[in-house]
């Protein structure tokens, strides 16, 4: 951590302070993510959305269906588009203009999770082979932030997958033609988990709040699907992690991810 | 993985990969030193079928100057493909993934270089890919470190990088492009070998908490070999019998 404040340095040393009694600056154990809270269907305008709250952290999730063309090698899929956006009500320091390296990385780790995953069975989505197929496009905005916002828009973007309908398109004279009041159920395979865990001193804590976030030595990232399995995963942050500390990170972000794929199931469950 | 079809057997039943070889086994890499004239620093490596020359400069001003810290220098990474290092012509402009890439360099060579020496100074890495064949940051991150040390620049130590992955149900060690495409995982690794801390982690596809545990010390191998060919490289340079410094 090469780049903090006077206020930042005094922060961490307060909030090393803590960790050393086992405490943190929320009063969280080192092992518990804030409280998450899911709201689906915000926007009925979209084919699928949601709301999470994250502690403090605040992303809103829709998701458009709409015929596109394919990738140039994978003409038997449909596609899978994810985003994100900081937006410059979410904080003081949030600036408009084209996306920062953080933001960009961000939405490609969320990407990566559910892309990763097999979450969306994109094998089902095809109207006619490498000629046209059904693109389902993710796009996140914060709107508050509180730290942690790979996980606040990864859970936003999955509980929204989950609630989104798929219309009905036919081909008709080489064009998708929308077949109104058809539409079906997203096919989903897995519902993948991000945990991001930041390590600080000798300490790993989960879901860091903004507060912790911005004195992290490292971090990471790992999302996990419905059989246990890890899927994806990204270090950041400027120290690296031991073997032993990845391989306890590896064990959190099961029984984590476990915890808020439990809490995403019971928030989607009444909307499909 | 994309679990793209393809005809390429990944491994045959003697257990041998579709490049010829074993799953423990890298790709040939060769490293040089101080290849350009005008860089601080430089190397260039040959990884496989990967060609990657890498520039540093500095440490020197910072522009624009509100980025300078008077704490600290800054480091900054540049990862960039060139248009025909790929089969299909790749548009020069930095793409969302060259971005990322660069990020994540910089984040896994931030803890090997000494900034704190030099305040209100940048250490500036360029990584051109001329040639790419799976595994790129990996080859780019070995040579950013090379490149680092022939700059002169203090360094705790330097940063080794190989993949370990997943490929027709194996655990297999430095991951080509056809095993990236139609392959199970991917998982680049960085690692300060005397300091035992891994600085680059990324995973793409499926692997259980037991292979992963075991994905990471196959790839820490891997790493480790890398290490002596670029201490090898820097000893070639500076300690050899010829004219060279």
């Amino acid at each position: 951590m090469t780049n903090l404040s006077i206020i930042d340095k005094l922060k961490r040393s307060k909030i090393l302070d803590l960790l050393q009694e086992g405490k943190r600056i929320d009063d969280r154990a080192l092992d518990e993510p804030r409280p998450l809270v899911i709201d689906t269907g915000v926007i009925p305008h979209a084919n699928g959305s949601a709301r999470a709250r994250l502690g403090d952290t605040e992303v809103v999730s829709g998701i458009k269906v709409q015929p596109d063309k394919p990738f140039p090698d994978m003409g038997d899929k449909g596609i899978f588009i994810c985003t994100a956006e900081i937006l410059p009500l979410a904080h003081p320091s949030a600036e408009t203009g084209p996306p920062q390296p953080n933001v960009i990385e961000i939405a490609r780790v969320v990407d990566r999770g559910i892309r990763e995953s097999g979450m969306i069975d994109l094998s089902q989505m095809v109207l006619q082979k490498d000629k046209s197929v059904i693109g389902v496009f993710a796009d996140n905005v914060v709107t508050d932030h509180d730290g942690n916002l790979f996980d606040a828009c990864s859970y936003a973007a999955v509980a929204a997958i989950i609630t989104s309908k798929i219309p009905k398109w036919e081909m008709k004279d080489d064009k998708p033609v929308l077949i109104e009041d058809q539409a079906s159920d997203t096919p989903i395979t897995t519902i993948p988990i991000s945990v991001t865990m930041g390590l600080m001193g000798e300490f790993i804590i989960v879901d860091p709040n903004l507060d912790e976030w911005e004195c992290l030595d490292a971090r990471i990232t790992i999302t996990t699907n419905s059989d246990g399995n890890i899927v994806a995963l990204q270090k950041g942050g400027s120290d690296g992690f031991s073997l032993e500390q990845l391989v306890k990170c590896s064990e959190l972000s099961i029984v984590v991810g476990k915890k808020i794929r439990d809490i995403i199931k019971q928030a989607t469950e009444g909307s499909k | 993985m994309g679990g793209r079809e393809t005809d390429v057997v990944l491994l045959d039943e003697n257990g041998i990969r579709s490049d010829g070889r074993k799953v423990n086994e890298t790709r040939k890499v060769t490293i040089k030193v101080g290849v350009l004239k005008n860089a601080d620093g430089s190397a260039y490596i040959e990884f496989g079928g990967n060609k990657i020359l890498a520039g540093v400069f500095g440490p020197r001003d910072v522009h624009p100057k509100h980025m300078s810290n008077p704490d600290t220098g800054i480091l900054r990474v540049r990862y960039h493909m060139e248009p025909f290092s790929v089969s299909e012509r790749k548009n020069p402009a930095p793409s969302r993934r060259e971005i990322e890439i660069s990020k994540v360099l910089k984040e896994a060579l931030e803890p090997a270089v000494i900034l704190e020496k030099f305040p209100r100074t940048a250490i500036d890495v360029y990584l051109e890919v001329l040639q790419a064949d799976g595994g790129t940051r990996c080859a780019a991150l070995d040579a950013a470190s090379v490149a680092l040390a022939d700059a002169g620049i203090p360094m705790r130590d330097m940063v080794c990088s190989c993949a370990a992955g997943k490929a027709a149900d194996a655990l297999i060690l430095d991951v080509n492009n056809e095993e990236d495409q139609a392959g199970q995982a991917d998982m680049p690794i960085g690692y300060m070998p005397n300091l035992g801390k891994i600085t680059l982690l990324q995973l793409d596809g499926v692997l259980t908490t037991d292979e992963f545990k075991k994905c990471i010390e196959l790839g820490l191998e891997g790493c480790k070999q890398v290490y002596e060919i670029q201490k090898n490289a820097l000893r070639e340079k500076y300690f050899s019998s010829g004219d060279n410094n």
